[in-house]
């Protein structure tokens, strides 16, 4: 236990661990504890936003869902409108054609009737004529007698 | 080993005295270099001797931690950290955390010095905790099988039991106590601090008179720093050791004793633990604090 040069070897020693530190062990150590303290800190970070990103991807399907519906519902609504009119239209047209039709056939109808009543008129006319002659036993002049005869056929 | 051997050789003040005494190597009395045989050989040695013992194995240490750390460091990763580069950084960041709350000025020296300090002393104590007679034991062997005399192999293993090891490294921190007040006060500003405080006066002919008390006051401060580090730590592990060693004789006393000292052994040893880390993490704390009070510009008492 005496004071001797161990003193000085130890003070000598000393300097040179603490110079071996400084320069090899701590810088590289502290350097990498630091990296990790910031890759850490960032990875947070990101989890964050991303967290965040999703909320906010979820918010917009959400919006994104309910105007779609809307269209849709507003897109069926009108579909369900333009088959009423398309309905309406071609009830329309049925009732139009059929109205159309049934007066093509009156006016044929009437046409007709009208025909058969002047060739029936006609054969009145001659059949009277006839029938007069018989009835006189002599010839009408045609055209002395035209005239009454035609009367006769008008009354007719 | 030989327990019954050593009992009939050395009775229980020799193997105490053989215990406490470091191996030296320095200048006999008859003129040559070589190891002392004995104490009263090894004080006669003078100053330019060499405590073989203690410096060996603190050298060794000092060597041990830097090749761990150096060894981690070289392969440091900043990925998910494995096996012994969790500890290396276990032990950086106690030391960076304690560093950077006492110590708010800008110096890279003093997280690398704090961590040599706490790794390096807490190593030394360490050797507190081996068997006391396994490290000494060996030493005989090979020292016998050298040609030595068993009784003047003196095997020394805890270095921080020795106060040149102590003292050495807080005649160090003194020294850097010293350097890094006279570049941040500048000589004036640190000799300001040893005759303005603390009794001080507007009047200079008061203050010229305050100046021889207030040395007396603060001089004795700046030198008990480095004492009181380096005898504070010698002093608690040269008591432990000396407990390890009463410990140690109460083995040759009969079985009864012997079983009294295993179980005294263990618990002082769980005991000692403690001891080893505080005064590793005391010696470390007292260094940043010096250092911190010396770059301390601006006080006021």
């Amino acid at each position: 236990m005496n004071l001797n040069a161990t003193f000085i070897g130890q003070m000598v020693a000393f300097v040179i661990f603490i110079y071996l530190t400084h320069r090899f062990v701590w810088p590289p150590i502290v350097a990498a504890m630091a990296e990790r303290t910031k890759r850490i800190a960032d990875g947070l970070q990101a989890a964050d936003k991303a967290e965040k990103d999703l909320e906010l991807a979820k918010q917009k399907v959400v919006e994104q869902l309910t105007s779609a519906k809307k269209e849709a519902a507003i897109i069926i609504d009108q579909a369900n409108k333009r088959a009423i009119e398309i309905v309406e239209e071609a009830k329309e047209k049925a009732r139009l054609e059929g109205d159309r039709l049934k007066a093509s056939a009156q006016a044929e109808i009437e046409q007709a009737t009208s025909r058969a009543r002047e060739e029936l008129r006609s054969k009145v006319v001659t059949l009277a004529l006839a029938g007069a002659e018989k009835i006189l036993e002599s010839s009408i002049d045609q055209n002395a007698h035209n005239e009454l005869v035609n009367k006769l056929a008008a009354e007719l | 080993m030989s327990s019954a051997e050593h009992a009939e050789v050395l009775t229980s003040s020799e193997y105490i005295k053989h215990h406490l005494t470091n191996l030296t190597y320095g200048k006999l009395p008859d003129g040559t270099w070589g190891f002392a045989h004995n104490s009263d050989e090894a004080a006669q040695m003078g100053f330019w001797a060499v405590n073989v013992d203690t410096m060996g194995w603190s050298l060794f240490l000092g060597a041990l931690f830097f090749f761990i750390f150096r060894s981690v460091a070289k392969k440091v990763t900043s990925d998910v950290p494995t096996g012994a580069q969790n500890a290396v950084e276990f032990a950086i960041e106690f030391v960076d955390s304690n560093v950077k709350s006492m110590f708010p000025y800008k110096n890279k020296m003093i997280g690398p010095m704090a961590l040599t300090i706490f790794v390096w002393v807490f190593f030394m104590n360490a050797m507190d905790l081996i068997a006391i007679d396994l490290l000494p034991e060996i030493a005989k062997l090979v020292g016998v099988s050298l040609g030595a005399d068993p009784h003047a192999v003196f095997f020394k293993v805890v270095p921080s039991t020795d106060p040149n090891i102590t003292l050495g490294m807080a005649s160090c921190v003194f020294i850097l106590i010293l350097w890094y007040s006279i570049t941040q006060k500048g000589v004036i500003g640190f000799i300001k601090e040893f005759t303005l405080h603390p009794f001080s006066s507007s009047n200079p002919i008061v203050q010229t008179l305050f100046i021889p008390v207030n040395l007396v006051l603060e001089l004795p401060g700046l030198f008990a720093k480095p004492v009181s580090l380096g005898l504070r730590l010698f002093g608690n592990l040269y008591a432990g050791e000396i407990i390890f060693i009463l410990i140690a004789i109460l083995y040759g006393a009969g079985y009864l004793f012997a079983g009294v000292a295993g179980l005294i052994q263990i618990v002082w040893a769980l005991f000692h633990i403690l001891i080893i880390y505080l005064q590793a993490l005391i010696f470390m704390v007292l260094t940043i604090v010096y250092m911190s009070l010396s770059y301390q510009t601006d006080e006021q008492h």
